[in-house]
């Protein structure tokens, strides 16, 4: 039997396996993880019918540059990603959300995400990668998941099995959304802030900075005057949690996060809105919007029933 | 007990036990942290236990806050799940090359570091959290006279393993991380072994730890 694998020809910025996560590891410090845009995420699998929980390749922003080795599997791509295939002697261009054919010594080349952060590589088969803690999600701080903990290495090699038959050429028809607004839930400590802080917070616009990665998004733009206390005593944080810093400043916590923070909660971000939120690229700007738990839940179902009837449209 | 719950986001609760930091409500917290895995309530995802909150997140296709907190409100509390926890030893050397803050805490606490490190042994200390970083204990209570501030500039890099102090809490970095803590010494054991894979946490909420020290010798030895 022929062995397939990608040899790694340039690794890319941040690149990870990632499934859906780690359930029940907060009390020791292990956050969830897991791919940060879970519906190209989802919707990866669907297209390469693999179960829905399958290990994908993540990249954000320059994705890595890949030879397949070894007799063909389908591939597809998600996010909003410019990508090129390379074979024999000609340049294709990739289309995101559709099955491809790779061959012998085709090259897979994710160039860049454009106007947004994360992209997903899925293959109609599965990656040979290890499980720790029941995921094989890469968290490179505690080192743990596939790939040892760690992000993909020139020259490394990835290994595919169980190639599945089944796939279908048909191309997905999803535009990523454009970024309107965050919404969000007031959070526990709203009321340490002032009242010009909190009408600014909803208000401004933020930058989004440099310093963020999977971990969290540093946000840059008016202080947010905290009249009561900077810091409180440590307690347990959720992905989408927004705390503001001693300096004023708001963070916002990713799939990454540290379990736990001491830093005033003014706000979380609501499920439906996630997938949204971290796919904003550093130097772009965000609006929050405060909603209500009702709205939000709501809100959440429409955002399901979407994912849904995507999925449906890829059997 | 639970004084108030309230959601954190649409897919999580947040339990408020109060503001005060003792043993007696962070005991409650682990009690109700300890009952709340136990019965398997459908659709949590990860409960986090702090000196005195606990956060538990929930998977929002399963479930939703009303049903998750009326399921919290009516659990069927079992005390005795609680008194769990273990005595676990840690060994520490406070060679030079390790304790990078103790001249700092020399000064601020007016004390001579043999004073110190006689005060901060004699102790046993009481496990109230683990996170931040994985598996990174949150231990306490230090003796007064050892309450410090945090460093002015946080180090961006604290050696793996080091102990450090701040206010009434001591701490061990699990990993080398960020950290404004007054470090102490150094243990040799790791506390977060990411190669096992069923329980890789050494020290959890409410165990009770004692330090000892050892020699820089020692301390070699059980690297090897």
């Amino acid at each position: 039997m022929t062995e397939n694998y990608f040899e790694v020809l340039r690794p890319g910025i941040n690149t990870t396996f990632q499934d859906n996560g780690r359930k029940n590891f907060y009390h020791i410090g292990i956050p969830f993880s897991g791919a940060m845009d879970n519906r190209n995420f989802v919707i990866a699998n669907a297209i390469s019918s693999n179960k829905k929980n399958n290990p994908v390749i993540e990249f954000a922003l320059q994705g890595p540059k890949l030879r397949f080795k070894g007799d063909k599997v389908y591939f597809n791509v998600t996010g909003d990603v410019n990508f090129q295939i390379l074979r024999k002697n000609k340049i294709e261009e990739g289309v995101c959300y559709q099955n491809i054919v790779l061959e012998n010594n085709d090259c897979l080349d994710l160039i860049s995400t454009n106007r947004s952060v994360y992209g997903y590589l899925s293959v109609n088969a599965s990656f040979k990668v290890d499980f720790y803690l029941d995921s094989c999600s890469v968290n490179t701080k505690a080192e743990i998941g596939a790939n040892n903990g760690k992000i993909l290495e020139k020259n490394q090699i990835i290994k595919i099995e169980n190639i599945t038959k089944k796939y279908s050429l048909n191309k997905l028809d999803y535009i990523n959304s454009k970024i309107e607004n965050i919404r969000v839930i007031k959070g526990p400590h709203f009321d340490y802030f002032s009242k010009t802080a909190k009408e600014l917070f909803f208000k401004e616009k933020f930058s989004v900075t440099k310093l963020t990665d999977r971990m969290g998004i540093r946000l840059d733009g008016p202080k947010i005057e905290n009249i009561k206390n900077t810091n409180i005593k440590s307690e347990g944080l959720v992905k989408g949690t927004i705390q503001i810093t001693a300096d004023g400043n708001p963070i916002v916590m990713l799939s990454d996060h540290g379990t736990i923070g001491g830093y005033p909660k003014i706000g979380v971000v609501i499920s439906a809105d996630y997938d949204k939120l971290v796919q904003i690229p550093p130097g772009s700007k965000i609006k929050f919007k405060e909603i209500n738990l009702k709205d939000a839940e709501t809100i959440y179902k429409l955002y399901e029933m979407e994912t849904q009837n995507l999925i449906s449209k890829t059997k | 007990m639970i004084k108030n719950i309230s959601n954190l986001g649409d897919a999580a609760l947040y339990c408020d036990f109060g503001n005060d930091v003792n043993k007696e409500i962070n005991s409650n917290v682990i009690q109700f942290f300890k009952n709340i895995k136990k019965s398997n309530i459908p659709g949590v995802i990860n409960i986090t236990p702090s000196y005195n909150k606990l956060i538990i997140s929930f998977d929002i296709n399963i479930t939703n806050f009303d049903k998750i907190k009326k399921e919290v409100e009516q659990l069927n509390f079992k005390n005795e799940i609680a008194n769990a926890g273990k005595l676990i030893k840690i060994p520490v050397c406070c060679d030079n090359d390790f304790a990078l803050d103790i001249k700092r805490l020399e000064k601020l606490l007016k004390l001579e570091k043999e004073k110190i490190y006689k005060k901060f042994f004699s102790k046993k200390y009481y496990c109230y959290m683990t996170g931040f970083i994985a598996g990174m204990p949150f231990l306490g209570d230090l003796d007064d006279s050892l309450y410090a501030r945090r460093l002015d500039t946080p180090r961006v890099k604290v050696p793996k393993n080091s102990i450090g102090l701040t206010e009434q809490f001591c701490n061990i970095y699990t990993f080398e991380s960020p950290g404004g803590w007054n470090i102490i010494g150094k243990t040799p054991l790791d506390i977060f072994n990411n190669k096992n894979n069923s329980s890789p946490n050494l020290i959890n909420p409410g165990d009770t730890i004692s330090f000892f020290q050892i020699s820089k010798s020692e301390f070699e030895k059980k690297y090897d």
